[in-house]
């Protein structure tokens, strides 16, 4: 639990661009015009003299083209993610009286992590998979990118939409590399965008792709099995990502690695995801906002973790987020965030070597306020080091400093 | 005695009896020279025939079954009516189906293999759909989920993580046929039958008789081999543990 919470949460506000890497088009050949395929045939073919040019001209409309259509939308490396709209979005199942969600309405902007939290029927699952239609809408409507994905062919929609479950479901009599290739394959990828892509993924994820490729599910540890689940929902570059419950079935330990793991990658991948989990920490550590679902698939609240903690729309959400959510608030702001306390009067001693500091415990200004107050209890309110990267003080850590971080908080509610 | 194989129905030398041997003469338990002799004329051919039989049976038994599997597997309501019906047939003494065959269907190759299809396909059936239904939920639902249709699925997933099943039903089948097919001859005078039931009209004649039944218990066991060692080389994940 050491590193930085908080440290996936920025992504979505600095606005950065999508990262691309791989093809330079950003689009896969199979994607290309059939113009353009035909002409690169000949392209290929072609030998004698002014070919070239003759070929290139309308060559060249065509690629401008292809790029253009590569940054609104369609598999590419790390395309732009798309903003995901439910709206009034009910589900009654046949034969039973109460709906399983009702009049669900959320939207989540293009690159944030949504994550549907709730008690066991809320129905979050559901809400989830009515995204991808593979449970069939009752009411309302669900727009992807503004496209409404009632409109589209399910099977299409749901090779264009990442899909994590809990059990990972990989292919057993398949290897990791092939795993990763299923939606690359269905789309018709030629095969060697598709290895070059696969080999992309799995150094995303950390794995040795001459070592893993070919592998068996089997043959991996869970953690190993999970992140190629995640590289398998990635591969085909998807505007939207569903999650449900993805580190579920991990051990604790484990699952806190991962869930920075996978922060980091959705720092470079930006992708829009949905993340359904019942775990309200995990829900407060992932989400960039959370939909709190109460029974019968009502959304309680939908805003973002801090507001949730600081202001529950009701006694419900309050009694779901618990009765730490102060504590819970501390693990969103990191030390750096704080105003330190100046070492008194003696700045010079602390940068030429801090004399004082010595006895005193460090911590590393990415800790959380809320790791940190732990650290500081156990040191029975000694004041704390706070270092920079390169282990230089940066000021100091005292109970009353938390203690004003708080007050001043409850101030502004 | 003096002349065991010129009274049998089967194909015969006939020089035979001037050829034979102390040994067939004597009908001790095997003699190697009377097996030298009708490798060629007797033994060989049924072999032969013996395996066109099994397989063409297993062959259309499996197609059958593979049929009734998918429907049944898609259609679950279709497993009851199936299994009852394929179970009745399998129950059904095989001297009795073949005489049962033999009026309609006259004394013919397709009476053999009707009879010879009608007990695969209990055995085939049920380990296709198992095979079928053993594949596990998450699995299905990532296949689902990651947008492949019905018959991606079927192919791409379902068939091959069934592959161990279905060949394990192909090995009971094969031996099976193998040995039920010693009886065909009895519409349709083909395959290592012959020679047993020739010999057992002679005494027994115990040379033609071990050397025609061993032939059947070899093909059985070298067809068994055969399957165990193509699922291994089809199924190369299902060794795959971690190391």
């Amino acid at each position: 639990m050491g590193t930085v919470p908080g440290a996936g949460r920025a992504s979505a506000e600095d606005g950065r661009g999508p990262t691309r890497t791989g093809d330079p088009l950003g689009v896969s050949e199979a994607l290309w015009p059939a113009e353009l395929r035909a002409l690169r045939e000949r392209r290929l073919k072609a030998s004698e003299p002014g070919a070239w040019a003759r070929i290139w001209a309308p060559g060249r409309e065509l690629l401008l083209k292809a790029a253009d259509t590569a940054h609104s939308e369609g598999p590419s490396a790390f395309a732009q993610a798309a903003e995901l709209e439910l709206r009034e979005v009910s589900k009654r199942y046949p034969g039973q009286r109460e709906p399983a969600i009702r009049g669900l309405s959320l939207t989540v902007p293009a690159g944030e992590v949504c994550v549907l939290v709730g008690p066991s029927g809320s129905g979050k699952t559901t809400a989830m998979r009515l995204i991808n239609r593979m449970i069939p809408i009752s009411a309302g409507d669900i727009l992807l990118g503004g496209r409404s994905v009632l409109a589209r062919d399910p099977r299409a929609l749901r090779r264009e939409i990442g899909y994590v479950i809990q059990q990972i479901g990989l292919f057993p009599h398949q290897t990791v590399g092939e795993n990763i290739a299923t939606v690359p394959r269905l789309l018709g990828w030629p095969k060697r965008r598709i290895r070059a892509r696969v080999h992309e993924l799995l150094e995303l994820i950390g794995l040795d792709a001459g070592e893993m490729d070919g592998r068996y599910p089997a043959q991996l540890s869970g953690g190993q099995r999970q992140r190629v689940g995640v590289a398998r929902a990635l591969a085909a570059d998807p505007p939207l990502m569903l999650m449900d419950e993805p580190f579920g079935a991990i051990d604790p330990i484990n699952r806190a690695r991962l869930q920075d793991e996978f922060l980091r990658l959705q720092r470079q991948v930006r992708k829009t995801i949905v993340f359904v989990t019942h775990d309200i920490d995990e829900a407060i550590k992932m989400g960039d906002r959370i939909a709190i679902l109460r029974e019968g698939g009502v959304l309680a609240q939908y805003d973002t973790p801090r507001e949730i903690l600081m202001r529950p729309a009701d006694g419900f959400v309050a009694q779901f987020v618990g009765a730490d959510r102060s504590l819970k608030r501390l693990a969103l702001t990191t030390l750096g965030e704080l105003q330190l306390i100046e070492p008194n009067g003696h700045a010079e001693d602390w940068l030429a070597g801090a004399p004082h500091t010595d006895g005193m415990v460090r911590v590393g200004r990415e800790t959380s306020v809320r790791d940190a107050l732990a650290t500081l209890l156990g040191e029975e309110g000694r004041p704390l080091a706070v270092v920079d990267g390169d282990g230089h003080v940066e000021g100091l850590l005292t109970l009353e400093l938390i203690e004003r971080l708080l007050s001043a908080e409850a101030a502004a509610v | 005695m003096s002349a065991p194989v010129t009274a049998a129905a089967g194909p015969v030398i006939p020089d035979y009896a001037a050829q034979s041997s102390s040994c067939e003469i004597d009908n001790r338990l095997f003699c190697w020279r009377w097996v030298q002799h009708n490798w060629g004329p007797v033994l060989w051919p049924a072999l032969r025939e013996h395996v066109v039989l099994a397989l063409a049976a297993v062959a259309i038994g499996f197609a059958i079954s593979m049929a009734l599997a998918l429907a049944a597997h898609r259609y679950g309501w279709l497993e009851r009516p199936t299994t009852i019906v394929t179970t009745i047939l399998y129950t059904i003494p095989g001297l009795a189906l073949f005489e049962l065959l033999a009026a309609p269907v006259g004394l013919n190759v397709f009476s053999a293999e009707i009879a010879l299809v009608s007990y695969t396909l209990l055995i085939l059936f049920r380990n296709i759909l198992a095979g079928l239904r053993s594949v596990p939920a998450e699995v299905l639902d990532a296949a689902e989920g990651t947008g492949m249709s019905r018959t991606q699925t079927l192919l791409r997933v379902e068939l091959p993580l069934a592959l161990p099943a279905i060949v394990a039903g192909l090995r009971i089948a094969i031996v099976t046929i193998i040995a039920l097919a010693t009886i065909v001859y009895v519409v349709y005078d083909r395959g290592l039958g012959v020679p047993i039931h020739t010999a057992l009209g002679e005494g027994p004649f115990k040379t033609e008789l071990i050397a025609a039944g061993g032939l059947a218990i070899g093909l059985a066991l070298l067809a068994d081999g055969l399957l165990v060692l193509g699922q291994r080389l089809l199924t190369p994940w299902a060794r795959a543990r971690a190391s």
